[in-house]
């Protein structure tokens, strides 16, 4: 099996703090972080690999140079090869251009690793949480998917058949390679390092794709060919002022609780 | 502080890091409770190669520096001070002197399989009636030819039960004293080799400490590390590296005592404040922070020594006295600040206290280490 | 046809999920703040029923505040498909684009719209929780969390239509169900073909028991580290089942293998907007309060004062809550008769 696994550099979301003056994020010294549901992905795609000797990993990103830092931690847990897409071209592209942009430069990968079969992202960034890159480029490759993927098993008779997470529980399902699988938090944990992998990957040089390196329509990618627009960010309003029950006992505590969600009509 | 570690150095000491965080820590309370060795933080550790980190490649290893092993007994002592036992005796008392004394023969056949992981060592110096003297040794090696035969029993062995593969000092020569101390390489499974009681110890009850009783055990030729007689030379040079990584346990269980206790005396308040908000409390972190920097000064300091392969007796005695001081310091001060709770088995601090005096005791007292001391600037 | 379309009509236009023929509730929900914002924009509120054997979603489409329905009743698309559902609902908008999509965020939603928005070639918010009209632009003004919940963004597309969004399930109230409205009702019959759907249903594995369908609950009873063990979750699914709620968990728990990860709530689980939120023994790390944080009403249940889930909480009992929750269920069970 010959797979990609898109990532995407995040900032750990759970060191992120708010000034309480300012009331905005402190954005500063928060560290950067691969994206759980992408480290899961790779994690996936590590899996295909170990069940399919002679399985081949590459990953991506497209982001700025810093991003070779995620890069090198993915080549530490399971992939083979590492590609930058960078540039100013791509700045401040919304999904849709991302997710075109992505596409261009998975065929020109593909020209370098040949056509790969499984395509993985994660389900959605930690950041941005809009798990829309993964589905957009299924639909510029024109190739089947699944989102929610839990696990995936490549077959005997050369399809990929995917558990995947609904609201009810999971479905089995099957489907043809090409594809792309978008990765949701499975039961299982991404592998750790070992010295010698972690080594390797430090020592590994990351070749990066610009703008120039693949054949790409600049009217469709970066900020102002992007069709969402930020127009404000605001932090949400801090609750404040509720109410603690602290009874002589815990039994007292229960009615006063109980007697309070009544009086509200909450229960 | 920064010790010139290159990035690759870091990365792995990063690893490690978040390794402890997500494998170790989680654990450390139960293994205390249930006095359970850890065999699969091993397995996992051998399977990052953890276990070989600065066994050179040709042996398998990942073939770091010995800073960074160093760094890595640190980190893993932060979280648990069982753990970071069976790491040490592994990497300072085993591999180590197979390195520096053994024969081609002999680090081709062990090193590959203790860098994997998949023999750990074990170190059998100490008798019921030599310990800080081993020159009272009662176990004997007696040439017959082909193999030597061994017997008698050690004591309070670290990875006892566990180890694959063990140093076992005995005497080969009783007239000679401390040189007529020979070092053998013993493995588990050998015909008259078993293990005795397991001790019931006051801390780290995650490590596997047994008795290693020899009865007639017959021990091919080629498990002579050295020449006989270099017994007590290998184990007091293997000693001094063993010094620097129980220093820097000791330096890791303060520095985790403390980063334990800072959000609780920042979240607990008493008469209306937080106690990290009360003068006494700065102080005393303050004092506690700084003494455990000091503490990896000297540990560092001697273990850049250890690396360039100089002599380093007397700074490795200084690391080893000073830091496992500070660890016995910082954690009673902690358990202290943090009050009522930090006497409850809920919180660590008390599980560090009792690790911590371990620390003063094995691979040599902290009275042998002034003595060391005294010596090497000429008081005798 | 090229890419992207330019909006035919005024109108704002509902995706009605459905799941063997019914409704789901997520679908209903956002026929109402489309039909606020429709009116803004001077619009009808068309729903998008597709699926098969769906006549009781259509009056229940009408029933919660449609102008007019799209239907697509075929079997083909009895169960969800990337490919079917996409195909028909771009062969609708081609011929019909309005200004604006609505779709919920729930797995269905977050597979089809990105999809969707891919082929149209146009903006996509997702996860939305507030829906507004911009003034100045007169557009639909897209507000939704990001960083874990830290940051709100509020997003336009103002050149590409039609303007397509997913919204977070439970944040919007269906409106009253008036069985007296009525609705033009118009059938499509456009049928995607089965050999053409790639992805293969082989087999449906639902959780035994209890369903877990946290995205849509209006009551989610908790438990996280503090219960203890996979036990100390009885007397938490207990209060669940008596406020007819479900049963949700924190990170920890699930890590600990107390419950399975389907109950997770929080960053790397579900994002949850219930009426009544239920936290027991749970400290709130900044991730759980991601997931759950814009619940209507919060209330926690933690031996620890200082845990970080009573910054959050409107009613937070400090006790222990294996004493609390029996008494509490109790207390309920008895108000119900």
């Amino acid at each position: 099996m010959n797979m990609l696994v898109c990532i995407k550099q995040v900032p750990d979301t759970t060191e992120i703090k708010i000034n309480p003056e300012t009331n905005t994020l402190i954005r500063d010294g928060v560290p950067s972080i691969v994206n759980p549901f992408d480290a899961y992905a790779l994690e996936c795609a590590a899996k295909v690999k170990d069940a399919n000797p002679g399985s081949k990993v590459v990953v991506c990103t497209m982001g700025p140079e810093q991003a070779k830092v995620a890069l090198k931690e993915c080549l530490s847990v399971g992939a083979d090869k590492a590609y930058l897409i960078s540039g100013r071209e791509f700045g401040g592209s919304d999904t849709l251009a991302t997710g075109y942009a992505l596409s261009q430069a998975t065929k020109k990968m593909e020209e370098l690793e040949g056509k790969f079969d499984i395509i993985f992202c994660g389900k959605q960034a930690i950041d941005g949480d809009t798990a829309q890159v993964g589905p957009q480029m299924a639909e510029n490759l024109d190739y089947p998917q699944v989102t929610y993927a839990y696990e995936a098993w490549v077959q005997e008779n050369g399809t990929v058949k995917v558990k995947k997470e609904v609201e009810e529980g999971f479905e089995m399902l099957e489907l043809p390679l090409p594809c792309v699988l978008t990765v949701t938090k499975p039961d299982y944990e991404p592998r750790y390092a070992t010295i010698k992998s972690k080594m390797a990957a430090n020592k590994a040089v990351i070749p990066v794709l610009s703008a120039q390196d693949f054949e790409l329509d600049l009217a469709q990618v970066g900020l102002k060919n992007s069709p969402t627009r930020v127009k404000k960010t605001f932090t949400p309003p801090r609750k404040s002022g509720g109410i603690v029950i602290k009874e002589e006992t815990n039994e007292d505590s229960a009615k006063k609780l109980f007697e309070l969600l009544r009086e509200k009509n909450i229960i | 502080m920064d010790f010139n570690f290159t990035s690759m150095e870091q990365d792995v000491i990063d690893m490690l890091e978040d390794f402890c965080i997500n494998e170790v820590k989680p654990l450390a309370a139960e293994l205390d409770e249930q006095e359970r060795f850890p065999v699969e933080t091993l397995e996992k550790l051998s399977e990052m190669g953890m276990m070989g980190m600065y066994i050179p490649e040709e042996y398998g290893g990942a073939g770091l520096s010995y800073n960074t092993y160093t760094a890595a007994n640190e980190i893993i002592n932060k979280y648990c001070a069982s753990t970071g036992c069976m790491v040490e005796v592994h990497g300072s008392l085993v591999t180590w002197p197979l390195l520096t004394y053994g024969n081609e023969a002999q680090k081709q056949k062990y090193l590959p399989k203790m860098a994997s992981g998949e023999l750990l060592g074990a170190f059998g110096l100490t008798e019921p009636g030599a310990g800080s003297d081993s020159s009272g040794q009662k176990t004997t090696a007696v040439d017959k030819g082909d193999y030597y035969l061994l017997n008698g029993t050690k004591q309070f062995i670290t990875n006892g039960y566990y180890a694959g593969l063990y140093l076992v000092f005995a005497m080969t020569d009783k007239e000679q004293g401390n040189k007529g101390i020979s070092c053998f390489l013993v493995e588990k499974g050998w015909e008259g080799f078993s293990f005795g009681t397991k001790e019931k110890k006051m801390g780290i009850h995650g490590t596997s400490t047994y008795e290693l009783v020899f009865e007639d055990v017959k021990v091919p030729k080629e498990n002579l590390l050295g020449k006989e007689g270099d017994g007590f030379k290998i184990a007091m040079t293997t000693l001094d590296g063993g010094r620097i990584s129980i220093a820097a346990q000791g330096v890791g269980i303060a520095q985790g005592a403390l980063n334990e206790l800072i959000p609780v005396i920042k979240a607990r308040k008493q008469f209306g404040r937080t106690i990290a908000s009360f003068q006494n409390t700065q102080f005393k972190v303050a004092e506690m922070q700084t003494d455990i920097d000091a503490a990896r000064l000297l540990v560092y300091r001697a273990s850049q020594m250890k690396q360039d392969h100089k002599r380093c007796v007397k700074e490795a005695a200084m690391a080893k006295y000073y830091a496992t001081k500070v660890a016995n310091d910082v954690t009673r001060m902690c358990l202290q600040l943090a009050g009522g709770i930090g006497y409850t088995r809920e919180y660590p601090f008390e599980r560090m206290m009792r690790d911590a005096k371990i620390t003063e005791i094995y691979e040599g007292t902290n009275e042998i280490q002034r003595i060391i001391i005294a010596g090497e600037l000429g008081i005798r | 046809m090229g890419f992207p379309l330019e909006a035919k009509t005024k109108d704002l236009w509902v995706f009605i999920e459905t799941l063997h023929g019914k409704a789901r509730n997520v679908g209903l929900e956002l026929l109402n703040p489309g039909r606020r914002l429709a009116d803004i924009q001077g619009g009808n509120v068309t729903a998008v029923v597709i699926g098969y054997n769906c006549d009781e979603a259509v009056k229940d489409a009408i029933a919660y505040g449609a102008d007019k329905v799209y239907v697509m009743d075929a079997p083909v698309y009895d169960h969800y498909t990337t490919e079917a559902y996409t195909a028909a609902f771009v062969q609708l908008v081609e011929k019909d684009c309005p200004t604006t999509v609505l779709l919920g965020a729930s797995n269905t939603g977050r597979d089809l719209g990105p999809r969707l928005a891919g082929r149209l070639r146009t903006g996509l918010t997702a996860d939305c929780t507030a829906l507004d009209i911009d003034e100045a632009s007169g557009n639909v003004a897209w507000t939704r969390p990001a960083f874990g919940g830290n940051l709100m963004a509020t997003i336009l597309c103002p050149n590409h239509r039609p303007q397509i969004g997913t919204c977070r399930p439970g944040v919007f109230k269906k409106i009253e169900r008036n069985d007296t409205r009525t609705a033009e009702i118009v059938k499509d019959d456009f049928v995607f073909p089965a050999e053409q759907i790639r992805v293969k249903l082989l087999e449906v594995l639902h959780e035994a028991g209890e369903k877990v369908d946290l995205e849509g609950a209006e009551i989610i009873v908790s438990g996280g580290r503090g219960v203890g063990g996979p036990e100390g979750f009885a007397p938490v699914r207990a209060l669940a089942s008596a406020l007819g709620g479900v049963t949700g968990s924190s990170r920890a728990a699930v890590d600990a293998g107390w419950i399975p990860h389907s109950h997770q709530v929080g960053q790397t689980g579900k994002t949850v907007g219930p009426k009544l939120y239920v936290a027991c023994g749970i400290s709130g790390a900044i991730q759980h309060l991601a997931g759950m944080g814009s619940s209507e009403t919060i209330v926690c249940i933690n031996k620890d004062a200082d845990a970080n889930i009573f910054s959050v909480a409107d009613f937070g009992v400090v006790g222990n809550l294996f004493e609390v929750l029996p008494v509490l269920t109790d207390l309920v069970n008895k108000s119900k008769g």
